[in-house]
């Protein structure tokens, strides 16, 4: 039974890696740019919601009614005034901004908020739990967590394969010039898919800062959970991210159990056991 | 007078290659355009830079008597110029009907609908759930004349559209564009096949090596004048 609590946890944090990684394999299926400054503009979600609740005096989940908005007119503005211009068939250029862009809001966040850990409260409902079986206990705001998790990647899936504007993210992501001869502005497109992925990233970010302590140096390692969940899912496959994510918790969590050091190396020797023996990853999109 | 697309004497580069010179072309409505040319004449080049994927360095490109010179691809389609590329190329991770819809993105309204394309190619209908990868060359040539057509152009460039195909096939194809040029709409054909082109053209230019060897009306053109032109003997 306690082994299967474990798992149980695992598989909820799953959900909060998933968010992590929706994100980050959005705009790679989309433009092939790969965000390096992901995990910080995670941690940026997490202080934009902090200066919300306490400016507002709300609480954090519902304070994500405007730090999405927010992250997401960030994305825009970002990708149209910035990575825009970093695209072509060099895959270099978008790697090293992102990466000093990464620096920049490290550093930036640090001169705000100091390297003090900040943590969000969102009051009773964290301490709330239900026993699920003789032993097992599902706390609600990790369940809650979870859910918003399967929503939002349901939410991405619907959006790619149900609507006009997923349309014209796959139809970019498959040939660009002949996009525009569609009348499809690139530029805007390309924006709009970074406007979604930081609005998934404000909601990973809310949900990481209720979770546990954050401060300005955390989002790299957050980065690398999120690109071991895509890799694991396997690229191009949102449900495989989901997947990914939690294979990625319950990793984390067996080895915890085993010994408390383990919890992360547990997760990454998972993850470079699946990339040496199926590198395509578990749930690999069909191509024709 | 050419009255819907006039091309004025354009030079066109791909970095330092030039690969047009003084290129000029006119388009009255309703007509049928050939351009003709072994490899590498510009015939592509020609049709790129009037969709707006390439720009000229020199001379000017107006359409309906308005400038287009600079105009971005994304707009050109928008003023009513469709370009059925080189090769087809579908998007082939979206279905046939997709496919289709995508082209009808720019929402200009005119005659043509999902269902008057699924009329002019009964067959795209059957396999509209499709992934565009899983049609025959002659279905995808259709699928991407269909999605050229959705966005309702006044000007539609077909670039090679027997490339690759039976003749059989191409015939087939052919024998619709009288009636797709019906709808009031001029065509600009880019063929290898010269028999086809002479066929379905009122006006014909000969490229060669980035400059119009010859041009006249299609009825009027000798297979001596039009070789003479081609090969540049």
């Amino acid at each position: 039974m306690q082994w299967f609590n474990i798992v149980v946890q695992g598989v909820l944090i799953g959900g909060l890696y998933a968010m992590f990684a929706a994100g980050l394999s959005l705009i790679f299926g989309v433009m092939r740019l790969v965000n390096i400054a992901h995990g910080d503009l995670i941690v940026l979600a997490a202080y934009v919601s902090l200066m919300v609740t306490q400016g507002m005096g709300i609480d954090p989940l519902t304070s994500l009614l405007l730090v999405v908005p927010i992250m997401a007119l960030i994305g825009y503005i970002l990708q149209r005034a910035l990575l825009n211009q970093t695209l072509g068939d060099n895959l270099l250029p978008p790697l090293l901004v992102t990466f000093g862009l990464s620096i920049i809001i490290q550093n930036g966040l640090l001169e705000l908020f100091t390297a003090d850990s900040r943590r969000l409260q969102a009051g009773a409902l964290e301490v709330q739990a239900f026993e699920l079986l003789q032993g097992v206990w599902i706390g609600v705001l990790p369940l809650l967590q979870f859910a918003i998790a399967v929503a939002v990647i349901a939410g991405l899936q619907m959006l790619f394969y149900r609507t006009a504007l997923g349309r014209a993210f796959r139809a970019t992501s498959d040939d660009q010039s002949v996009a525009q001869l569609m009348g499809l502005d690139t530029r805007h497109v390309f924006a709009m898919a970074m406007a979604f992925s930081l609005a998934v990233v404000a909601v990973a970010g809310v949900f990481l800062a209720v979770r546990t302590n954050f401060d300005p140096a955390i989002g790299p390692a957050r980065l690398i959970f999120g690109f071991e969940a895509v890799i694991i899912g396997g690229l191009g496959s949102m449900w495989g991210t989901l997947a990914g994510g939690i294979i990625l918790g319950v990793s984390q969590a067996i080895g915890a159990q085993i010994d408390p050091g383990w919890q992360l190396l547990a997760g990454h020797i998972v993850f470079l056991v699946i990339l040496a023996v199926r590198p395509q990853g578990l749930f690999p999109k069909v191509s024709e | 007078m050419p009255d819907l697309l006039e091309v004025k004497a354009i030079d066109v580069f791909y970095g330092d290659f030039q690969a047009l010179f003084g290129v000029s072309l006119g388009v009255e409505v309703g007509h049928i355009i050939a351009v003709i040319g072994a490899n590498g004449a510009g015939k592509s080049t020609l049709l790129k830079t009037i969709a707006g994927l390439m720009h000229p360095r020199r001379g000017e490109l107006r359409f309906r008597g308005l400038a287009l010179t600079g105009t971005p691809a994304f707009n050109v389609v928008n003023r009513g110029i469709a370009l059925v590329p080189e090769g087809r190329r579908l998007f082939p991770s979206l279905t046939v009907e997709e496919n289709l819809l995508i082209g009808g993105q720019s929402r200009r309204s005119g005659p043509w609908t999902l269902a008057r394309i699924y009329d002019l190619f009964p067959v795209l209908a059957e396999r509209r759930h499709l992934p565009a990868p899983a049609l025959s060359g002659g279905q995808q040539q259709m699928a991407a004349i269909g999605r050229a057509l959705m966005a309702n152009p006044q000007l539609l460039l077909c670039d090679e559209i027997s490339l690759g195909l039976a003749p059989i096939v191409v015939r087939d194809i052919y024998t619709r564009l009288p009636q797709i040029a019906a709808e009031g709409l001029s065509l600009i054909i880019v063929e290898q096949d010269i028999a086809q082109a002479l066929r379905a053209a009122n006006h014909v230019y000969c490229l060669q090596e980035g400059r119009v060897a010859l041009k006249g009306p299609a009825r009027e053109l000798t297979r001596e004048t039009i070789s003479a032109a081609y090969f540049g003997v």
